[in-house]
């Protein structure tokens, strides 16, 4: 027995890693998995469809029907195609999307205990460049679904292939623009300090200091925030910018030729994107883990409770007339498991204390997940010569403007 | 054997194993993605030096923005794999003594300066990414902005050359 925990003292970091890193990865494949059931429902709701409700109380396990769906289906390889770098493609894809996750800070405090005498912090890594960390990341995903379309020898996913890898590259360069004004306010490039730069009020007390509304360091960066939404959207091949995959003109674009746990890579790699953009657009613009009310408003702590303890009893109330009887089981179980979690946070404080800076930044990543959702239920494509115009002839010149302005006016605070 | 220097070893095998390939490789694609990886390897090596943000520059810049480019234009063209020709007498009589003295050259002035093994307990001086900008924008802002009007320049040789049919 000493001799496993002499070993966890020692190497205790590289283990409460690989723990982190696991737990990670089964909580971000289980929430892709239930954003597309999420997606397919508010798309539905918005074109006054029903959306998935057959597999499942309200379809909730359609998301474990698509998933065996994908691991059953035939995998077929058309001929002709250049096999490494084919298989190379969805690998690629998946694994920078995902690891562009371990640099994301979840909540300011380690927890209250350690692991062998090592602090457990809610992040993988944080480095001192973690967002240039992201965006080399970001410059490596153009990879994959440019060596998918070229690899699989067809002319549609060489198209879209095309079309992508061109895509990315133009608006690449608007997203590393806008943030620029948030590096000049927040005077580093560690996640954390930017977050920490957000604490606190502007406006005398009125708003919260985050990037997006703040005089504190220099000028509010709406500009920029809009700027980098849009471009992060290009970025990750969502609509109204889902050229390389349009399927009116290219059957399904870079990923047409693939089937099967391959094509299910790609589509988990593009939902995973979108986490890491809706939690990058809350941390540089929105204050990450930060309140939006005074820390003097203790009320608003219990917050999570108001939310989860109704959530809960309205599952139930709803899982009690279900039509089903596996759904009149199931149903109120869950919702007495979510009522469950918030009367505890209410009883336990010091729990509730731990989870407000994962909540806020929670919160903020589910807002940014349904603004991508609602753009596609609302918006339509956009035409490829209006995407370069728009990339080229108005997002780089903005966000160049908007980093002259910002600098200008944190020279003028910092001389003052 | 201390943990730095065994990952200078994996990374620095495979920037080796990555620019052998690139250069044995018969299909441009191939010796692109060997490229990539040469790349991403020294990405790894300046890591190492603590140099996080020319490492993280390195990706973005060259693993990123270049060498999409060229995937570009080789996917553009449709390029097939190349052709083999037997060696140039050249090549066989001048290039390989060339490389090879070249070789002992490098390895012979390693050696005689601090040795073959890396310095992986170097100081803060470039690593800091605050040290590194003071460095460009104050000590260095006229050869950095030079460079930076040098660029500009081929830049606009380029689109002078693409623009030329119109006129």
């Amino acid at each position: 027995m000493s001799a496993v925990t002499a070993f966890l003292t020692e190497y205790g970091f590289w283990v409460l890693t690989l723990i982190k890193i696991a737990l990670l990865l089964f909580i971000v494949l289980t929430v892709n998995a239930y954003l597309t059931w999420f997606e397919r429902k508010v798309v539905a709701l918005m074109q006054s469809r029903v959306g998935p409700h057959r597999v499942g109380p309200h379809g909730l396990l359609q998301p474990a029907a698509d998933g065996l769906k994908f691991l059953f289906k035939e995998d077929a390889m058309p001929g002709g195609v250049d096999k490494f770098v084919y298989l190379l493609a969805p690998f690629l894809a998946l694994t920078l999307s995902l690891a562009s996750l371990s640099v994301i800070p979840f909540g300011p405090k380690p927890l209250p205990f350690s692991f062998f005498g090592h602090q457990i912090d809610l992040w993988i890594t944080n480095p001192d460049i973690g967002l240039l960390v992201l965006f080399a990341i970001t410059a490596l995903g153009v990879y994959g679904v440019a060596l998918a379309g070229w690899a699989s020898n067809s002319k549609y996913p060489l198209l879209g292939g095309l079309r992508s890898s061109a895509q990315m590259v133009s608006y690449e360069l608007a997203m590393t623009m806008s943030v620029v004004g948030v590096l000049l306010m927040a005077n580093s490039f560690s996640l954390t300090q930017i977050i920490e730069a957000q604490s606190g009020r502007t406006l005398w007390g009125w708003l919260p200091a985050w990037n997006v509304a703040s005089f504190h360091g220099g000028f509010p960066q709406i500009v920029g925030f809009l700027c980098f939404f849009i471009a992060a959207i290009a970025e990750t091949n969502r609509v109204p910018f889902d050229l390389p995959e349009a399927e009116s003109e290219l059957v399904a674009g870079f990923h047409t030729e693939y089937s099967s746990f391959k094509f299910a890579m790609f589509f988990i790699a593009e939902y995973t994107s979108m986490i890491t953009v809706s939690a990058l657009c809350s941390i540089l613009f929105f204050g990450g883990w930060n309140s939006p009310f005074p820390a003097t408003w203790t009320i608003t702590y219990y917050l999570p409770s108001v939310i989860l303890i109704p959530f809960g009893l309205w599952v139930i109330y709803d899982g009690i007339k279900y039509e089903t009887i596996f759904g009149r089981i199931i149903l109120p179980g869950v919702g007495t498991a979510i009522a469950a979690i918030g009367a505890a946070l209410i009883v336990f404080p010091t729990v509730n204390e731990y989870i407000q800076g994962p909540f806020w930044l929670l919160s903020k990543i589910f807002f940014f997940l349904f603004f991508y959702v609602w753009a596609r239920g609302t918006l339509p494509r956009f035409r490829y010569d209006q995407l370069m115009n728009i990339g080229w002839k108005l997002l780089l010149p903005v966000s160049i403007a908007n980093v002259i302005v910002t600098a200008g006016f944190v020279l003028f605070r910092s001389n003052r | 054997m201390s943990a730095p220097l065994i990952v200078f070893f994996v990374l620095a095998a495979l920037a080796i194993i990555g620019a052998l390939s690139l250069i044995l490789q018969k299909h441009p694609i191939h010796s692109a993605l060997s490229l990539i990886v040469v790349m991403v390897a020294l990405a790894g090596l300046y890591l190492l030096l603590g140099a996080e943000f020319v490492a993280a520059v390195q990706i973005i810049v060259y693993g990123g923005a270049i060498m999409v480019l060229f995937v570009f234009v080789i996917m553009l063209l449709n390029a097939g794999a190349e052709e083999r020709t037997n060696f140039s007498r050249l090549a066989k009589f001048g290039g390989l003594p060339l490389a090879l003295a070249l070789t002992g050259l490098l390895a012979a002035a390693m050696v005689h300066y601090g040795g073959a093994a890396p310095n992986t307990t170097s100081p803060d001086a470039l690593a800091n990414t605050s040290n590194l900008s003071n460095m460009l924008f104050y000590t260095f802002v006229y050869p950095f902005e030079l460079t930076s009007f040098l660029i500009l320049v081929a830049i606009m040789g380029a689109l002078v050359l693409a623009q030329r049919e119109k006129s």
